[in-house]
């Protein structure tokens, strides 16, 4: 099975690769809400409650680096829905293939998208004045929990392409990304955010991750937070792989 | 000229009809700048009690932007359903018809125009529900001037991305294009807590007047002053576009 899942997790990448309009957006869209929320909202740092920071931009990576993950559980979801449509999907199927190579192909691939993801986010914070406080230490936290939140969010994607069969649909959840991360300290501190956005935040996983990502860059290597992050990364990404291996089944019985 | 409106009427009602055929295309589009509403005002409410913010809330202050939003992503769509039309053949027997180019294109931004008022329509009656105050009926009627005027030149800007990559993949590009030039304002601050680099993209960006003229009534009134600039500015967009757009349609082959 593992070479089954290597395979399509190859075959997955150079899909990606071949595509690069669909992989641009991944990073697009969070590089300019980063620079826009950076530019407009920097002066929120004063604000009564917000936590010492250095800059605004070393608060909002963590959120860009989230945003960025869930656009790419997305894409994920469209690369499995366009295999469905293509009839990729029923070949493979009828193939000798593992039915869990199936899923943990398409899902290894977003873990390899998801560390180049954050990686380019890192990169472009420092570029442009961000200082990683944790160090090469806080660069593996952020590395790990990142991966293992994108190895989530591409298992929750390929859940609802098994689901949805096509890609339209799966395209169509494009702005519940934009809700979930809202109603998450992902964006702002928890203390300051408005009423019900605050309650939500306390019991939304993305508060989790975005914060233990953002502890090693913003603050330090304090382990609390981030090993919240880790297991809230980590709790996603196992109930997300099996709902979608459930779908598959789902799937299978209904062909 | 009876035969150039009754193409431009053709096609407007073409580009409506696509509301009611393909609803869940439609649905995000209108939904969209309502959640960036909701979003931005619940993680972002508190910067209203920043010293020199001009207004008493934050989700006034964001509500001409989630207008604006809404009229972008209609332009952008329009683009993304040319492209469609480009790819199913369906553009080329248009280029066949013995209509003016020009016409052909005020047909499709027609379109644009009119379908960028129900987002914007859906939005005011979330954020009056919300609480947002009325900002009086002249007010009103001037924000749909502008944010029809910005859908004109956002459907004219996706147009000339359509005619020239020919695929919808560039919808991205599309969408890119229009967000950055909301986003890139006085879109979530007033100018004075703007950081230097983006208070200098936005002192250069016509969407600003275009921004600051349907924020009047929401924030503060309606003045000349503040009016003739932003009317001036789209009319300067709307020509910009509409003029690159125009000539890209002179050089389909036919």
């Amino acid at each position: 099975m593992r070479t089954a899942s290597v395979a399509l997790a190859r075959r997955a990448l150079r899909n990606a690769l071949r595509r690069p309009q669909f992989l641009a957006p991944l990073v697009l869209f969070p590089t300019l809400f980063l620079a826009v929320n950076v530019g407009g909202l920097e002066r929120t740092t004063a604000l009564p409650g917000f936590p010492h920071v250095d800059g605004f931009l070393d608060f909002q990576l963590a959120a860009a680096i989230t945003q960025s993950l869930l656009l790419g559980g997305i894409s994920a979801g469209i690369a499995a829905a366009l295999d469905i449509e293509g009839g990729f999907f029923d070949r493979l199927v009828a193939s000798p293939t593992p039915r869990l190579a199936i899923v943990l192909g398409r899902v290894l691939a977003a873990s390899v998208i998801a560390a180049i993801q954050v990686v380019y986010f890192l990169v472009l914070g420092v570029i442009f004045g961000a200082s990683i406080k944790g160090g090469a230490l806080g660069v593996l936290y952020v590395l790990a929990i990142g991966t293992v939140a994108g190895t989530g969010f591409g298992a929750l994607g390929v859940m609802i392409a098994l689901r949805a069969r096509n890609a339209s649909t799966v395209q169509g959840i494009f702005p519940l990304v934009f809700v979930l991360l809202f109603v998450s300290s992902a964006f702002f501190p928890a203390n300051l955010l408005s009423p019900p956005a605050d309650v939500v935040a306390a019991y939304n996983p993305l508060s989790y991750i975005a914060e233990g990502m953002r502890q090693p860059i913003a603050f330090d290597n304090a382990l609390a937070p981030v090993l919240e992050g880790l297991a809230a990364a980590a709790g996603v990404a196992l109930a997300a792989i099996g709902l979608s291996v459930l779908a598959l089944h789902g799937r299978l019985r209904a062909t | 000229m009876r035969r150039d409106l009754r193409t431009i009427v053709a096609l407007m009602r073409r580009g409506l009809n696509e509301i009611l055929r393909v609803p869940g295309g439609s649905i995000p589009g209108v939904l969209a700048p309502t959640i960036f509403m909701l979003g931005l005002s619940a993680a972002f409410g508190r910067t209203a009690r920043l010293p020199d913010f001009s207004a008493d809330d934050f989700r006034t202050f964001i509500v001409p932007v989630g207008m604006l939003q809404g009229a972008g992503f209609t332009g952008a769509a329009t683009g993304v359903n040319l492209a469609r039309d480009i790819e199913r053949g369906w553009f080329d027997r248009l280029m066949l018809a013995p209509a003016k180019r020009p016409v052909l294109l005020v047909g499709v931004v027609g379109s644009a125009c009119l379908r960028c008022l129900l987002p914007a329509g859906f939005l005011l009656v979330v954020a009056f529900a919300l609480g947002v105050d009325w900002p009086g009926v002249g007010a009103l009627a001037l924000a749909a001037v502008l944010v029809m005027g910005l859908a004109a030149a956002a459907a004219c800007y996706a147009t000339v991305v359509a005619l020239r990559f020919r695929t919808q993949q560039a919808a991205p590009l599309m969408q890119i294009g229009a967000l950055l030039a909301i986003l890139l304002t006085t879109s979530y601050v007033p100018r004075e807590l703007l950081s230097n680099w983006l208070g200098a993209i936005a002192d250069v960006n016509p969407v600003t007047l275009v921004l600051e003229g349907v924020r009047q009534g929401f924030v503060g009134d309606v003045t000349w002053s503040g009016t003739w600039p932003a009317l001036l500015a789209i009319a300067g967009l709307v020509a910009a576009f509409g003029a690159l757009a125009v000539r890209g349609m002179r050089r389909q082959g036919f």
